[in-house]
């Protein structure tokens, strides 16, 4: 089963190796990771995207609650969360199919970001799924390079 | 005015009521020991090497309660640390790691004697710090000394970088800390205890099997009246041996992979386990699923991450276990013919299948640990390695008190008694401290010897001598059939020889009849160490033994 765990850290040298550490430690593979600032300067949120059974899951919340850094950790459940990840897209692209690309990519909220003599950048935002959807229709153009932050997420109410 | 970061360093650790540390000299820590050479409020024990540093902080830590120190260089001075740092993050000993590291400058370019130490011990250590700044020395030595001995006591590292000690700062050590990520439960919840009393009134068969957290919170006591009042018998682990008087007929001393049978007959027949401090290591449980398989389960820790890591609880209970057992006891009835039958078959099982051994011509080594409670009459602190006369120690010594037991449980490292029976010493010097040991163990830190000679430490070393690595051999014997590779240690060299080669004093025990007296000459030394090489039967195995593997009822018993 897939989590989405968010966990608040102080922002301090060596945390982020602490918290990933932990989860290579007890078996739990990542497959996603999105760290930044959050509001607050000192504090940071780390969003990680993992599968794993609920009681793995228990126990490295457990062990993340351990770290002196770790402030609080919340596992996100899916419908209860605002969730994008961001991605840019390098689609080859020429004269004859450029329009259908741009086209496309509007159908899913996206923008181009860059456009070249044989390729269009495409700027993405949105729920991981959709996103995959993007991808998928975007692989029959030739998708030469592209990069996905990780999904962030925010609960919808006030935790 | 301004001081030396070193010097800072010194002041707030004498804040923090340091009088001792264990440690090794090298580049990166010079400016700690120059301070050293003129301090005379902190004392400061030369090992001769630095793993010995660690395992006599951790040794110290274990009989004193306090937090133990230890110092190492940077780069191979701090890995030869990484042992004793290990070996006291499994056991939950409260310790701060001291390491030097390069200067800030040179952080990161592979210099002469670098080593990410940081990165190094995160696995193994509650918290650690890199020190880079000067002004940071007090709050971190505060903070580090805050962690490692409240909640669950663990090691804290702290490395420094050189150019933070050889800084000026204006020191002034804080009066609070600030760690809002850290906030151990030291109070169990009301409904909690309130549910584990209810399910202790209506238990038919209960069991307390008590770890080594009655220790570390100091719950031996609290955990006697609550047994007592209860009239429950306890089990112990290997870390919780001294929890418990083992003179007491509710003792059903320790369990698990080499404990006793009646132990885990009760364990496995018990309707409802109380665990107090304990964790469900692999060597206490056997093949989890048929562990306790009729029993409900209480479990009382401070650490939460502890309840349910391998076992279902039933009523799970964070908190200090000194607090919840004296809750808990309140809210207990007494009745005294409480579990009477059950505690009639105990009775049975302990007299059906008591700890045994045949005596023969040669020494036995259980005979020998044996012999050790007599002459001490029980008041020793016991040191081990680890190893078959590790277990024959656990078995045959009968622990009453805490902190009295000072053995590698949950790394299980040789060669850490005796260098942890140095800082046992330091921690009580009137009292008699031995180190049993295998001939394999002892020679994994005996150049330690001369630690103890230097400071007229008499410890009493018992290596009991079979000429083998004796538990590899005997799992060698019992599930490798009898292909004993690489165990065989009969080009051993003379142990004696080299005991007296550091000035120690040492004898050679052949006969079961010259045991006794051997040791009682031994406790007549006061000045220096003593090296007993007793000569024991070669192939003697540590029996009850439950193969890996296998339910703690399905074991092995001769």
């Amino acid at each position: 089963m897939k989590h989405t765990i968010s966990v608040i850290v102080e922002n301090k040298p060596g945390v982020l190796h602490r918290v990933v550490g932990l989860f290579s430690r007890r078996g739990f593979n990542i497959d996603s990771l999105a760290v930044g600032t959050t509001e607050k300067p000192e504090i940071s949120r780390i969003t990680i995207v993992a599968k794993g059974d609920d009681q793995t899951l228990e126990q490295i919340t457990k062990q993340l609650y351990k770290q002196i850094d770790v402030l609080k950790v919340f596992d996100i459940p899916e419908n209860e969360a605002v969730e994008r990840e961001l991605a840019l897209i390098k689609v080859k692209a020429d004269k004859n199919n450029q329009k259908e690309i741009i086209k496309l990519a509007e159908d899913f909220n996206s923008r181009v970001a860059n456009v070249a003599d044989n390729s269009l950048t495409l700027e993405v935002c949105l729920e991981t799924e959709n996103l995959e959807n993007l991808e998928k229709l975007l692989k029959k153009y030739g998708i030469l390079e592209m990069v996905r932050t990780g999904k962030i997420a925010l609960g919808k109410t006030t935790p | 005015m301004e001081i030396l970061g070193s010097q800072a360093l010194i002041e707030s650790l004498k804040k923090e009521g340091v009088e001792i540390i264990f440690g090794y000299p090298g580049g990166t820590v010079m400016p700690i020991y120059d301070i050293l050479f003129h301090e005379k409020s902190i004392k400061h024990i030369l090992t001769r090497h630095e793993q010995g540093a660690a395992h006599a902080a951790d040794g110290y830590a274990r009989v004193s309660g306090k937090v133990g120190v230890c110092i190492g260089t940077s780069g191979p001075g701090a890995t030869n640390l990484i042992t004793g740092i290990a070996n006291a993050y499994m056991d939950s000993i409260p310790m701060v790691a001291i390491t030097g590291q390069v200067a800030t400058a040179l952080i990161g370019r592979d210099s002469f004697q670098e080593a990410d130490v940081t990165g190094i011990t995160q696995p193994i250590t509650k918290h650690n710090y890199l020190v880079r700044n000067v002004e940071d020395i007090p709050r971190v030595v505060k903070e580090a000394f805050h962690i490692a001995r409240t909640g669950r006591p663990s090691p804290v590292v702290i490395d420094i970088a050189k150019d933070a000690l050889m800084s000026k700062t204006k020191f002034k050590y804080p009066d609070k800390i600030n760690l809002p990520g850290y906030n151990p439960t030291y109070i169990g919840h009301p409904k909690q205890i309130k549910a584990a009393a209810k399910m202790i009134s209506i238990a038919q068969r209960p069991v307390i099997y008590a770890g080594g957290g009655i220790i570390a919170s100091g719950a031996a006591k609290e955990l006697t009246e609550f047994a007592k009042k209860a009239n429950i018998p306890v089990t112990t682990t290997l870390m919780g041996l001294g929890a418990f008087p083992e003179t007491d007929p509710l003792a059903l001393n320790m369990l698990g992979m080499h404990g006793t049978a009646y132990a885990n007959y009760a364990v496995q027949e018990c309707d409802l386990l109380i665990a107090i401090g304990a964790r469900f290591d692999d060597r206490v449980t056997g093949h989890l699923p048929s562990f306790a398989p009729k029993a409900k389960h209480i479990h009382i820790d401070i650490d939460p991450a502890e309840i349910g890591k391998n076992v279902r609880v039933d009523v799970p209970i964070v908190g200090d276990v000194k607090q919840v057992l004296s809750e808990l006891t309140a809210k207990i009835d007494f009745k005294k013919e409480k579990h009477e039958a059950w505690l009639r078959q105990i009775d049975e099982w302990k007299k059906k299948c008591p700890l045994s051994y045949k005596k023969t011509g040669k020494i036995k080594p259980q005979y020998v640990v044996e012999m050790i409670d007599e002459v001490t009459k029980g008041n020793a602190i016991i040191c081990t390695e680890v190893g078959q006369h590790q277990m024959w120690a656990a078995q045959y010594f009968k622990f009453t008190k805490p902190r009295m037991w000072v053995s590698s449980g949950g790394l299980g490292t040789m060669g850490y008694g005796f260098p942890a029976s140095i800082g046992a010493q330091f921690a009580n010097p009137k009292a008699t401290v031995f180190d049993i040991a295998g001939d394999g163990s002892i020679q994994m830190n005996i150049q330690e010897m001369i630690t103890a000679v230097t400071h007229k430490l008499p410890i009493k070393i018992a290596v009991l001598n079979n000429c083998f690595l004796g538990m590899v051999r005997q799992w060698q014997e019992l599930l490798y059939e009898k292909r004993y590779s690489s165990t065989n240690l009969c080009n051993n060299p003379d142990l004696c020889k080299i005991a007296e080669a550091y000035g120690a004093a040492s004898m050679r025990i052949t006969r079961p009849e010259d045991v006794k007296k051997a040791l009682e000459k031994a406790m007549k030394i006061t000045d220096r160490p003593v090296l007993m090489d007793f000569v024991v039967a070669k192939e003697e195995n540590v029996f009850p033994f439950v193969p890996p593997g296998q339910a703690i009822n399905e074991m092995l018993v001769d």
